[in-house]
């Protein structure tokens, strides 16, 4: 009864070409079991809203016979995600979100777990980072607040997600480049930062466009430079006549930071060739859909997409990059 | 609880020696958690508090705490006061053999045919119920549980040789 | 009045026969989420998930938010029945709840659990409705001190109320705050007491402790003394719960105090568990019986029951005005907005006007069916006890297994469970009081989390813990719950020493 109800929404819908597309290739793999989409992180935060906005867009377009369901497996700064797929070798109805975590927890836990473990399958978006204060506090620009944080001494308070990990490395980037001094409080997810920050219970955060975009528009938080080489593209009035695009890159401010994250999505590791081609695909379904742009823009997000042999490159160049970070800034677990 | 003083020529363990035992135990247990605690740093560092600060003391509070209950068990339980009468062990290992082996194999042998097993083991052994009552009981429910999870919530659980030769 | 019209507006979308349906369905579905452990919210999204793209996202989040009913409510039925606790705020409905069925009075437990529940969130809802905007300020001013000073109240009200000895008590909850330190470290980002063990990376779960120390325990100890649950002489009374409201109205202040405390912990965002644990240690204080709570009390159901679910539904606001979701099913509610794309945040309230007042206005009446629903079970469930002890047992045992299993999907999770079992029945019969450890447990991380937050942004000075009147006085009420004892017995001395004629003033 309701596959029929959902069969005729389907037939009827604007997703009905995209529908018909795994049909038409009915030789190729597709799974046979119920999809566990993993999220390493807690609910609320930016990789889980990602995650359940494609659970929904996958539903809803009816891009897979078979039913996701999203797990959240947030234990050990995400690393119980990564050991459960770590430990499913050869199973293809298992796919998992990353963010830094990906190089960060093993870098800093030193638990037994390498992406290499895994079958990278595509790069889906670059998350942003941008610095938001308060919007009661009277600084506008980011050089009024770094002045302000060098004359508080050191009292001054960055929230941030978990320990160890992206929003403390740009603390402490933002440390050196500038000489004031943070201290750095880690809350459990992103959507707590950004209430705390609310509350003002700390002078500053860190956080992605997505988690704090909904106190943003409700005027309570200002961005101030955003943590990328150029300004985003979205040029959507948000909040009193500002845009995304409208936030300054930090370099332009004077803090030469810059950071980008990785929403990408990996498969456990000994995989066949015909799975990760069909998630592949599937991806690519669901970023043509207009729920997708909608998150992107809403989020503002770097939308470059990469499968295959260059993403599988890119996360080793990352990888790379995350260990000089982490060991400049002594995050690096004793051996 | 503990009714089962009198009746001496049944015998069981001492209630003072059992308590004992449980102080001892957690005395150990607190040594773990001291020595976790030390092995990640009990100070003060960059961050505050280091991580094994606050277990570090809640180790000594149960170490402190376990040997008055150690000296206490010594001097206010009488001496003649049983734990258990030997046969109500019994009963309770009755329970507690079975479901060990039933979580032992699990992994390999999958929850659904050692849930069968297990349930049909106590319907004959404690209750003695004929065999048809326990077929119908001990394939229906693990059948019922394995509709609920597999199927209808998606909820996949250990599975073993006789559910892949069925196709499942 | 704006908010009226809208909520009337609400009412009038969610009676649309078709609605009305669709929470049907969600109910159900939701009490067998909340009576089996091993399923979650988040299943229950996933097979829902499909239909719900064929309705508009008013009936969807209507279907969804009948889930999270339908889970508090089932909730109760296993603590209630077998001491097994579901969740961790059915924790404390197991102390007095599971001691009546044993008596034969599990209708009347489970009756006075379900009705608390209404009364509860409905107060929860009416509080929405009228001081919403006030509700999500008030939300704000809960930084990391406030936070622990929660935290803080919540054990003091409840330790120093147990019979056993004093040292034991302490064991017992350190033993507790030892095992949810075990895992990564929120704040550092280390890993601790795990000794190198890959599955101890996840610290001990809540749920497979009181799964091992009640559900299982229970069985251990119920087979030592001969083969038969009590509740065996229980009768299938229709009448029982007609019967058991007219008791409850001579209870109405531990109501009504249950519902505030529940309403408060719900919007700091300390949630439901630390409301049925405070709720409960106040009501032992406060009542005639308090020294009878523990073996069989009917006020020890409501008082827990009534607070655990007006918080569970006043976290829902911070959740929908802050996007922070205060527990797990809250989190499927979450999910559910996010994937019709609606953004929670402050907004909502001004720009998803229909949708927010049909949520709340969904709440009003999904409760209702949702009590409908399992009251016309009660007589069922009660007569689950009728089931030979041989047959019950191994069922639950089973359903321990997989409920164990399901938490992070792993073996070892199962195994730790049996030696809780085990753990917990000696514990039992040596007189140490289990509660205070799965409170440790269950708070234990949170409150350690908090307090070292607190601590780094102060610099390491305690100064922060009254730092300001909301702080300082949460503390104060904490310390005073502490001594509470010692308190009772000055103030006597002092009365009878100052003026004997007084004491007609009671």
């Amino acid at each position: 009864m309701e596959r029929k109800i959902v069969a005729w929404g389907l037939g009827l819908g604007i997703g009905a070409a995209i529908a018909l597309a795994p049909i038409a290739a009915s030789a190729a793999w597709e799974p046979t079991r119920p999809v566990e989409f993993i999220i390493p992180a807690g609910t609320g935060g930016g990789a889980d809203q990602m995650a359940r906005t494609i659970q929904g867009i996958v539903t809803k377009h009816k891009l897979m016979t078979q039913s996701m369901v999203v797990v959240n497996k947030s234990g050990g700064a995400g690393g119980e995600g990564f050991l459960d797929v770590k430990n499913s070798k050869g199973n293809p109805h298992k796919i998992i979100i990353t963010l830094s975590n990906l190089f960060t927890t093993p870098m800093a836990t030193g638990i037994p777990f390498n992406w290499k473990d895994l079958t990278p399958v595509a790069m889906l978006a670059l998350d942003e980072f941008i610095l938001w204060v308060n919007a009661e506090k009277p600084y506008k620009t980011t050089k009024e607040y770094i002045e302000a944080a060098k004359a508080a001494n050191g009292t001054f308070k960055m929230g941030g997600t978990g320990s160890k990990q992206e929003d403390q490395i740009i603390t402490e980037a933002i440390q050196k480049s500038t000489g004031a001094k943070f201290i750095y409080i880690p809350q459990r997810g992103g959507g707590a930062v950004a209430v705390q920050l609310v509350g003002n219970h700390v002078d500053s955060t860190v956080n992605n466009p997505i988690e704090a975009v909904a106190h943003w528009r409700a005027g309570k938080v200002r961005p101030l430079c955003i943590f990328d080489e150029q300004p985003v593209h979205y040029d959507e009035k948000m909040v009193d006549g500002m845009a995304w695009k409208d936030v300054p890159t930090c370099k332009s401010q004077g803090l030469d930071v810059e950071y980008l994250m990785l929403r990408g999505i990996f498969m456990p590791g000994g995989v066949d060739k015909e799975a990760v081609a069909f998630y592949v695909e599937l991806f690519k379904k669901v970023r043509a859909t207009p729920e997708w742009t909608d998150l992107m823009k809403n989020g503002a997000f770097n939308t470059t997409f990469m499968a295959g042999d260059d993403y599988a490159k890119w996360v080793a160049r990352e990888e790379k990059r995350h260990e000089e970070l982490m060991k400049a800034a002594g995050f690096m677990a004793a051996k | 609880m503990a009714e089962n003083t009198q009746s001496a020529d049944a015998g069981g363990p001492s209630q003072r020696a059992v308590e004992a035992g449980v102080a001892l135990g957690m005395v150990g247990f607190a040594l773990v958690v001291i020595v976790g605690s030390l092995q990640v740093g009990i100070g003060w560092g960059d961050e505050g508090p280091k991580a094994g600060f606050f277990p570090f003391y809640v180790g000594l509070i149960i170490f402190a705490a376990s040997v008055i209950n150690l000296l206490q068990a010594r001097a206010r339980i009488a001496g003649e006061r049983l734990f258990a009468e030997w046969s109500a062990l019994r009963q309770v290992l009755s329970v507690v053999i079975p479901t060990a082996i039933y979580v032992a194999v699990l992994p390999w042998v999958g929850i659904y045919f050692a849930s069968a097993v297990l349930i049909g083991f106590f319907m004959r052994w404690l209750g003695r119920y004929g065999w048809a009552l326990i077929a119908a009981v001990s394939v229906g429910v693990p059948l019922a549980f394995f509709l609920v999870f597999e199927r209808w919530f998606l909820v996949p659980l250990p599975k073993g040789p006789i559910e892949n030769l069925l196709g499942l | 009045m704006e908010e009226l019209t809208n909520l009337f507006h609400g009412f009038a979308v969610v009676l649309q026969p078709f609605n009305i349906m669709v929470m049907f369905i969600g109910i159900i579905l939701g009490v067998l989420i909340g009576v089996l452990p091993g399923l979650g919210g988040a299943n229950g999204v996933a097979i829902l998930l499909p239909l719900t793209f064929t309705m508009s996202p008013t009936s969807a989040i209507i279907m969804l938010s009948c889930i999270y009913w339908g889970a508090l409510f089932g909730g109760a039925i296993t603590s209630v029945l077998f001491n097994i606790p579901g969740e961790p705020w059915s924790v404390a409905t197991t102390f007095d709840g599971h001691p009546m069925a044993q008596k034969g009075q599990a209708g009347e437990a489970l009756t006075a659990a379900f009705t608390s529940s209404f009364i509860g969130a409905l107060f929860a809802v009416i509080m929405i409705t009228l001081v919403a905007p006030l509700v999500a300020n008030f939300a704000l001013k809960f930084g990391p001190a406030e936070q622990f000073s929660v935290y803080f109240l919540a054990f003091c009200s409840f330790v120093g109320m147990s019979k056993e000895p004093p040292t034991k008590t302490v064991a017992s909850m350190m033993i507790g705050f030892a095992l949810a330190a075990v895992g990564l470290d929120q704040v550092t980002g280390q890993l601790r007491l795990t000794f190198g063990f890959e599955s101890m990376l996840n610290g001990f779960d809540f749920l497979i402790a009181v799964i091992g120390l009640f559900g299982i325990g229970e069985i251990l100890l119920t087979i030592e003394e001969g083969l038969s649950f009590k509740g065996g002489k229980a009768g299938i009374n229709p009448r029982v719960v007609f019967q058991t409201w007219a008791r409850l109205p001579r209870y109405w202040a531990t109501s009504l105090r249950s519902c505030l405390i529940g309403c408060w912990m719900g919007i700091s965002p300390a949630g439901a568990t630390p409301a049925s644990f405070m709720s409960y240690g106040i009501a032992k204080r406060a009542s005639k019986n308090g020294d009878k709570f523990g073996s069989g009390e009917i006020e020890g159901v409501i008082a827990p029951e009534t607070a655990a679910h007006a918080a569970g539904t006043a976290a829902l606001l911070p959740m929908l005005a802050l996007g922070v979701p205060g527990s797990p099913t809250a989190a499927v509610l979450l999910g559910g907005l996010l994937i019709w794309g609606l953004q929670p945040g402050p907004l909502l309230f001004v720009e998803q006007k229909e949708f927010v007042w049909g949520l709340i206005a969904s709440m009003y009446l999904g409760n209702i069916a949702g009590l409908i629903v399992v009251l016309t079970c009660v007589p069922v469930f009660a007569a689950i006890l009728r089931i030979p002890f041989s047959i019950i047992a191994p069922l639950i045992l089973v359903i321990c297994a997989i409920g164990a299993y399901t938490v992070h999907n792993s073996v070892f999770d199962v195994v730790l469970m049996l030696v809780f079992g085990v753990l917990g029945y000696v514990l039992k019969k040596c007189n140490y009081p289990l509660a205070p450890l799965v409170l440790a447990i269950v708070l234990g991380d949170k409150a350690e989390e908090t307090f070292r937050q607190s601590l780094l942004a102060s610099q390491g000075s305690l100064t922060i813990f009254w730092a300001n009147g909301l702080v300082g006085t949460i503390m104060a009420l904490g310390l005073i719950a502490l001594f509470w004892g010692a308190i009772q017995v000055g103030w006597t001395r002092l009365r009878l020493a100052a003026s004997p004629a007084s004491s007609g003033r009671a």
